[in-house]
């Protein structure tokens, strides 16, 4: 059932450039689409291990910014005349860097920042992203600073046995990021059903508990913020090639509170809700367009997450799914545990 | 050594505005244990008073930081009437994203009522400032600092000293056992909130004629604020003040012996060093946190 469903969302997503032929809406659909990428993996630290981390940002630029500079080539002085010279590569291979080197920042962020827990944390991944957000800008060497990249090139994929196709339209860019998007989601869905997931979701409900049966807190967290952070970097890499020019606004905090606000609004902890949270903000500002002033969006931007935690706390794709059970009259899941229900199988 | 001496005097006046911003977030995030992501709107806010009082009335500058720190204060209390009483005993995550939709919609709502283009504030302080020996400084800061000290030490004579002061401490120390003592804890979550957000709308009216005035300027202090009332433990209202005097000379030092363009980057840098090296602050007891 939940399979049919699923594929069902896959195949109606992908037919939407058969009939949507306004490129406005198109733009609008595919980076909403790698802003989904980015909150999927956020919801694997914020609704799988209750972890609120809102640096997230900075994998996702980190990941641009890796695969703009694989792409384009790089000249930086170190050591007065020592150069270190980067010849530019294929976009492709910038993509793959991407995620290797976000997933490594990942690494460093979450072995320094899960020692403080709860509001100190939050405050950690801010500063983390606002200090790579500060270097980005004044290594002017390395990132041409608040000039920005330009000319990135569009990601090129070598197809066997004929030429590479380039994705230039904004037809290809939809089908590449929607096929990110849903390998990205089978691999979060796969994470979170498996032996790992069950100890992560263990420590969000009770850590000293979790500790005390013989999870590795510190292992368990540190993985979960390596895998999400280099998905992030994939949706990074994705969203350099797709604009073809990035500055150091990428790193803005209002992108990590996008981020959060889709997850939170569409239910953290369900893997649906960051799409559908997602696909309510993303195109919120092409409804708002036409009636308010780019300052009230904002301002109904705040209106509607304020108003969001107020009536649905939970999120509404957990407020849905219990209401749905409620009239099968079956009993309600609890949290987070909805998916896990038919695929208990014990990895070895 | 001159130049050094002047990175000390540019400290102690930026520190005065910093140790006011800090001292009104510990209050609030450090007491009440609410992230408050709308402090820095408040001393956006309190930097708009001064322009509306000074420049729009026409009236006098002194007058102006009376009315945005009353202005703050009502702010405040409508925040915590409104947004948190309702929200009271949910978890600390859903607290501190309706602060956040709370931030982005008054900041955009000042973008919209006054603009993106900086303003700024006429003083009636002369232009030539005070030369001692090796090192300058403006009337106008020196005003700012004595400002920013005369309410630092109300503050803490209020928290301290008052009726109203010992029972906010009660208050956020045992809800329930402070309630049967005859303190009205309805009254004091919103008092303690509003009091926070004057400190910080007075902080916002000091600092806005000395820079610019424009929508976003509040983001930085509210970082800012956040390392201030982390390097002083929460809560810690002397350690929020020497907090505020470290955060300056950091940003003085690394300014003009670093770089100019990383200044901004000390308050991060602080916030985290302090919390993977010492979690409780510097002046804290020892304590486990998180």
């Amino acid at each position: 059932m939940k399979l049919i469903a699923t594929l069902v969302s896959i195949a109606a997503l992908a037919s939407v450039p058969l009939w949507l032929r306004d490129p406005y809406l198109m733009n609008a659909l595919i980076t909403t689409g790698i802003f989904i990428i980015g909150a999927m993996s956020l919801n694997l630290l914020l609704g799988f291990t209750g972890q609120l981390s809102l640096g997230h940002v900075a994998f996702f630029g980190i990941g641009a910014y890796t695969s703009a500079l694989t792409s384009l080539g790089f000249d930086i002085g170190v050591f007065g005349d020592f150069h270190i010279v980067h010849e530019p590569w294929p976009p492709i291979a910038g993509f793959f860097l991407a995620i290797v080197v976000a997933g490594l920042c990942g690494y460093l962020v979450g072995r320094l920042s899960f020692r403080v827990r709860g509001a100190y944390f939050v405050i950690v991944t801010i500063s983390f992203a606002e200090v790579v957000r500060l270097v980005a800008l004044n290594w002017i060497e390395l990132t041409q600073g608040p000039l920005a990249l330009n000319n990135i090139r569009s990601i090129a994929i070598p197809l066997p046995g004929l030429s590479e196709l380039v994705i230039r339209t904004k037809l290809h860019n939809y089908y590449l990021v929607l096929t990110v998007a849903v390998i990205a989601y089978v691999l979060i869905a796969r994470l979170v059903r498996s032996h790992f997931g069950r100890a992560m979701r263990g420590l969000m409900e009770n850590e000293t508990l979790a500790v005390s049966v013989g999870i590795d807190v510190t292992r368990t967290l540190t993985l979960a913020a390596v895998i999400s952070a280099a998905i992030a970097g994939a949706a990074g890499s994705l969203y350099a090639h797709y604009i073809r020019i990035i500055d150091p606004d990428i790193f803005a905090f209002i992108n990590t509170v996008t981020m959060v606000i889709m997850v939170i609004s569409g239910g953290k902890g369900s893997l649906a809700g960051p799409i559908v949270g997602g696909l309510i903000f993303g195109l919120m500002p092409v409804f708002l367009r036409p009636i308010m002033a780019p300052e009230a969006q904002w301002i109904a931007y705040g209106g509607v997450l304020i108003v969001i935690l107020f009536l649905l706390p939970r999120g509404i794709v957990p407020s849905f799914s219990r209401l749905l059970s409620k009239q099968r009259g079956q009993a309600p899941a609890p949290d987070g545990m909805a998916f896990a229900k038919n695929d208990a199988k014990e990895p070895a | 050594m001159s130049e050094f001496l002047q990175h000390l005097v540019n400290m102690l006046v930026l520190g005065g505005t910093y140790a006011l911003l800090g001292i009104g977030l510990t209050l609030i995030f450090g007491i009440m244990n609410v992230v408050n992501f709308t402090h820095g709107v408040l001393y956006t806010f309190g930097a708009y008073m001064m322009f509306i009082v000074v420049q729009q009335l026409g009236m006098n500058f002194f007058l102006a930081l009376p009315v945005a720190v009353v202005a703050g204060w009502a702010l405040g209390a409508i925040i915590e009437l409104t947004l948190l009483r309702p929200l009271r005993g949910s978890d600390i995550d859903t607290t501190m994203l309706v602060m956040i939709g709370a931030w982005i919609a008054m900041q955009s709502g000042a973008l919209w009522i006054w603009g993106g283009v900086a303003k700024s504030v006429a003083t009636p302080f002369p232009e030539a400032p005070l030369v001692i020996g090796p090192v300058s400084v403006s009337w106008l800061r020196l005003f700012v600092l004595a400002a920013a000290a005369l309410l630092i030490v109300a503050t803490y004579l209020l928290i301290n000293r008052t009726k109203l002061g010992c029972a906010m401490r009660a208050t956020f120390q045992d809800h329930d056992t402070a309630s049967l003592m005859g303190v009205n804890v309805d009254l004091i979550y919103p008092s303690t909130f509003a009091i926070g957000s004057s400190l910080a709308a007075a902080a916002g009216a000091l600092l806005g004629p000395v820079y610019v005035i424009f929508p976003q300027m509040g983001d930085l202090a509210a970082v800012k604020a956040f390392a201030i009332v982390i390097l002083g433990g929460l809560g810690n209202i002397t350690g929020a003040v020497i907090g505020g005097f470290i955060l300056a000379l950091a940003e003085e030092l690394g300014a003009g012996y670093v770089s100019s363009g990383y200044r901004d980057a000390m308050g991060f840098l602080i916030i985290i060093a302090v919390l993977i090296a010492r979690p409780t602050g510097l002046f804290a007891r020892s304590e486990r946190v998180g």
